[in-house]
């Protein structure tokens, strides 16, 4: 099971989400596509048209900077970042 | 007294803001859980307040009130031009309720309808096949906060006939529910080259009498009245400070008059010579009187958006406008006089009034 941290505006967004949360993928897109089955509309949050990652949401798998076709590993980590934007 | 409820849209969310008297107000908020909103109405149909949001994190959404703002559920599913396509939504800019559609205009340039109140959406039309949709329906043309579907006109009992206005290029009418458009842009004034007679103007605000007939609209250039349901144009920017400017609206009651917000067209876009002024026409535009009773009169550099100014419908209205600076001013006469409900909000981009019996 990966381990997957999310930004704090996105838990406001779906009643009962937790900001950590583990699932069973092969890559990031496949992470988020299932969080959606459990909180649906949570993809388009952080997947745009293409699909890509929305510009200022970044992801990164073990510490490295991932894209959504990134592998993800059974004891992996992966954090989804709110970045850049505010003020 | 009826109760008056102001929804003001702002960069960090909506509020909500409530009257008996038209005198004191209480202020609520922000929703929408501070995200920038671009434009925020009630609907009288449904009894439910929808506000159009675009996080820079988290994309485009609406939101959706059944309670007046107690409570708020967001909705997008289907709202995107699909992965294959080009374009992107870049941000929701405007709502409408046009019968049992709920309409929204988005960046880059399309129509998304919900039949079920916002819960779901699709496509309705980009106008595609217009003068001019060649640029606008290509993705390379999608720089941000260009090039959207800006405002609609529509009548809350009609499904099928509305207006949009596509930024930049000019205002189409529907009569068939967005099959087909026609440009309703003859007699605008342009002071750039065209590619096409019918389309290539720049419509900033679109708005309505109580007679179909008689509409207004505040154009990049210069002020404009229509007798023929927009059909044809004829400029009444003469008695005006300037002919730039993005709010406007018209009295419920009376066909002949009408508020504009007139700015300095450059890179400032606030109010002329610092003055906090809204100006009227009583007689369709042949003449206007500034209104300042209560408004700032020094050091008043203000900008005010398009959706940024509305009036009321009781006997005698209020007209209410919001500025990119967060004050937000009101009128319980017409615009005689003026007071500030609030001074420190975000930056407002819409103020919508309903009242509520």
């Amino acid at each position: 099971m990966a381990d997957v941290r999310l930004p704090g505006t996105l838990t406001p967004l779906f009643p009962g989400l937790p900001r950590r949360v583990e699932v069973e993928a092969a890559t990031v897109l496949a992470a988020i596509d299932s969080l959606e089955t459990r909180w649906p509309g949570l993809r388009d949050r952080l997947v745009g048209e293409g699909p890509s990652l929305r510009s200022h949401i970044h992801a990164y798998v073990d510490g490295e900077r991932a894209g959504l076709d990134t592998p993800v590993a059974d004891r992996s980590r992966l954090d989804v970042i709110a970045a850049i934007s505010g003020g | 007294m009826p109760k008056t409820m102001l929804t003001v849209a702002t960069r960090k969310g909506a509020f909500i803001l409530e009257s008996d008297d038209r005198r004191d107000w209480k202020v609520r908020g922000p929703y929408c859980e501070g995200w920038p909103v671009y434009h925020a109405i009630y609907d009288p149909t449904t009894g439910e307040i929808y506000a159009a949001a675009a996080s820079e994190w988290h994309g485009s959404a609406v939101w959706r009130s059944a309670d007046l703002g107690e409570t708020w559920e967001m909705s997008s599913e289907g709202l995107t031009y699909g992965d294959e396509d080009g374009r992107k939504i870049s941000k929701v800019s405007t709502l409408a309720r046009a019968g049992d559609r709920l309409l929204v205009g988005v960046e880059a340039p399309g129509i998304f309808e919900s039949r079920d109140n916002g819960k779901t959406w699709s496509l309705l039309s980009t106008l595609s096949g217009q003068h001019g949709s060649e640029s606008w329906d290509d993705p390379a043309n999608q720089p941000p906060g260009h090039l959207g579907i800006s405002g609609f006109v529509t009548d809350h009992g009609d499904s099928d006939s509305f207006f949009a206005i596509v930024q930049g290029i000019g205002a189409f009418e529907t009569e068939d529910g967005g099959s087909s458009w026609t440009p309703r842009n003859k007699g605008l004034r342009r002071d750039w080259p065209a590619d096409y007679e019918d389309v290539g103007f720049c419509v900033h605000k679109l708005v309505r009498s109580s007679d179909p007939q008689r509409m207004y609209q505040q154009n990049h250039v210069g002020m404009h009245r229509s007798d023929d349901a927009g059909q044809s144009w004829t400029e009444i920017t003469e008695g005006l400070p300037g002919d730039f400017g993005f709010a406007a609206a018209v009295h419920p009651h009376d066909t002949e008059t009408f508020y504009v917000i007139p700015v300095d067209g450059g890179h400032g876009r606030t109010m002329h010579e610092g003055k906090a002024t809204v100006w009227r026409t009583r007689d369709a535009g042949s003449s206007w009187q500034p209104m300042r009773s209560g408004l700032p009169q020094e050091n008043a550099h203000l900008g005010v958006l398009r959706q940024a100014m509305t009036i009321d419908t009781h006997d005698t209205p209020g007209v209410y406008f919001g500025t990119s600076t967060g004050q937000l001013f009101a009128s319980a006469d017409e615009g005689e006089t003026w007071t500030e409900l609030a001074g420190y909000l975000p930056g407002i981009s819409s103020v919508d009034v309903a009242v509520l019996d």
